[in-house]
């Protein structure tokens, strides 16, 4: 029973990570249509930047803040200069771009920060936290806090403010959108940024476990992929509960099967990936999206 | 003429078809102006034209200010509201929500308490649904909320198009009365209607689109007595 909870626990904390990038190719699908490919990379580079920060003497949460910022700047400016000459393009064309994204930003990062592992600081204590019987990783749970932090204000954003009430018109209905005076290609712009964000903070809590190199975030994006799907594309809500079950169905698959142990976790993500789609497409709390074709 | 929108030679493009033809025309501050026609006439596609949302070529000109080269977002900051053909409800949002975002476009940001006050008179039905997803209301619910969103703008041009489409007489009945009083408090109104007998009441002035032209124009008391108009559009 110890070992269940504290499995769940770990499984909810990496959840939150896949539950964060999750929401970010959710947002972005949402507003555009395309699956930003290039979502864990952009995330991995703002870790690096992040490791760049600290390194040249910042307190782990002026680094931390500042890399938000930063990534939201980068997200922005991507949408406006790689995505939007692209905008019109066939759908296909724009998931080429965000794949080159995906190939500039990892060789990028291994160009300036070589492909050496580089141990990277988690910002909570080292020293387990134990209740009862059960032994929690310090880090696991600060991590469950940060996303949850980052969810909350997210949802409040979106909720309640007149901005966050734009970019969801903007997304969903970008015709009407126009003709209130919603300034929609801006809209998507910021949505490009926030996504980055959420990548920011699903990179710099998961890369103190898996340590930094160029390829951290190749393994969280399918993943994310995984939850996506299994919330259903259309639903950011349905993303991030999504993320949390992906993450606590491969940690309690890889304890207690044994014969999947750690080397098929991975495929366990895509396994349900499939299931998904094969039993439910729509994902659990998707909608059908009707088409004029 | 004390006009409140001009517009000269204006074409409009969809890809490689063209679908208005040269169509000229201007109404004055203040009225109701009618643009009847049949299907495909153009009608929606000058009300597009207005909200810059086809290519055109021609002059637009709202209270001298050219439109040509504005985008439509900034049209609306003109003060000209627009009700799109299918209602263009967020389905999505909520009543209250799909208010709100009428409101985005408008240059004194302030209060919307007023603004919701007054919509909310006009159609007490809204009131009730606020808290409602739009996706949800009837028809008529959902025409009378493209109508408020339209008037959160504080618009000094409205452009209806359809408001009557798809339906019940008595729903429509309740709308255009409610135009009237709306036209009363100040704001001119362009409305594309195909129920010609409806829009030759509300409206003042008339304007009939052929193919792609303005056929005929004239005050509405003259054009409901002519006798083409009558057998094609009126039917008796």
């Amino acid at each position: 029973m110890d070992i269940l909870i504290q499995q769940v626990v770990s499984g909810l904390a990496t959840g939150g990570i896949y539950a964060s990038l999750a929401l970010a190719l959710v947002m972005i699908y949402q507003a555009t249509d395309v699956v930003n490919f290039a979502q864990g990379e952009l995330a991995m580079f703002a870790t690096y930047i992040c490791w760049s920060l600290i390194n040249a003497g910042l307190p782990y949460w002026v680094a931390f803040l500042s890399t938000l910022a930063i990534a939201f700047v980068g997200g922005v400016v991507i949408e406006r200069v790689v995505i939007r000459p692209v905008e019109n393009a066939p759908i296909l064309s724009i998931v080429m771009v965000t794949l080159g994204l995906l190939v500039i930003c990892n060789s990028v990062a291994g160009w300036i920060w070589t492909y050496l592992q580089k141990p990277f600081p988690s910002p909570f204590s080292a020293n387990p936290i134990k209740v009862g019987n059960v032994v929690f990783g310090a880090h696991d749970l600060g991590e469950i806090e940060v996303t949850m932090l980052v969810l909350l204000c997210i949802y409040l954003f979106f909720r309640f403010t007149p901005l966050g009430l734009a970019m969801r018109a903007a997304a969903h209905n970008p015709v009407s959108s126009r003709l209130v005076g919603i300034r929609v290609g801006w809209m998507l712009a910021l949505g490009w940024g926030l996504a980055a964000v959420f990548g920011a903070v699903a990179g710099m809590m998961v890369a103190p476990v898996l340590t930094l190199e160029p390829n951290l975030m190749g393994g969280v994006q399918i993943y994310a992929f995984a939850a996506a799907t299994l919330g259903g594309f259309t639903s950011p809500g349905g993303a991030v509960l999504g993320g949390f079950i992906v993450g606590v169905v491969e940690n309690l698959v890889g304890t207690y099967v044994s014969f999947i142990g750690t080397e098929l976790k991975f495929t366990v993500a895509l396994a349900m990936i499939i299931v998904v789609l094969l039993v439910r497409p729509t994902g659990l709390f998707g909608t059908t999206v009707v088409k004029r074709v | 003429m004390n006009a409140l929108l001009d517009v000269q030679a204006l074409e409009a493009f969809y890809g490689r078809t063209k679908a208005l033809h040269g169509v000229s025309f201007s109404m004055a501050t203040g009225g109701i102006t009618t643009i009847l026609g049949a299907n495909g006439a153009g009608k929606t596609t000058t009300l597009r034209a207005i909200s810059r949302m086809v290519r055109t070529t021609g002059t637009i000109r709202f209270e001298g200010e050219a439109l040509e080269r504005r985008a439509t977002e900034d049209v609306v900051q003109l003060g000209i509201a627009h009700a799109p053909e299918g209602r263009g409800t967020f389905v999505h949002l909520t009543v209250e929500e799909n208010l709100r975002l009428g409101a985005w476009g408008r240059r004194e940001r302030g209060n919307l308490k007023d603004d919701f006050e007054r919509v909310f008179g006009y159609f007490p039905v809204l009131h009730e649904r606020r808290r409602q997803a739009a996706g949800t209301l009837s028809g008529g619910e959902q025409q009378m909320l493209a109508v408020a969103r339209a008037l959160m703008l504080r618009p000094r041009l409205l452009l209806l198009d359809e408001p009557s489409l798809g339906l019940a007489p008595l729903v429509v009945r309740e709308i255009f009365r409610i135009l009237r009083t709306i036209n009363q408090t100040g704001v001119s109104i362009l409305l594309v209607e195909q129920n010609a007998a409806l829009a030759l009441d509300l409206a003042d002035h008339v304007f009939l689109l052929e193919t792609g032209r303005v056929v005929m124009e004239g005050p509405s008391d003259v054009l409901r007595k002519d006798d083409a108009i009558r057998r094609a559009y009126l039917g008796y």
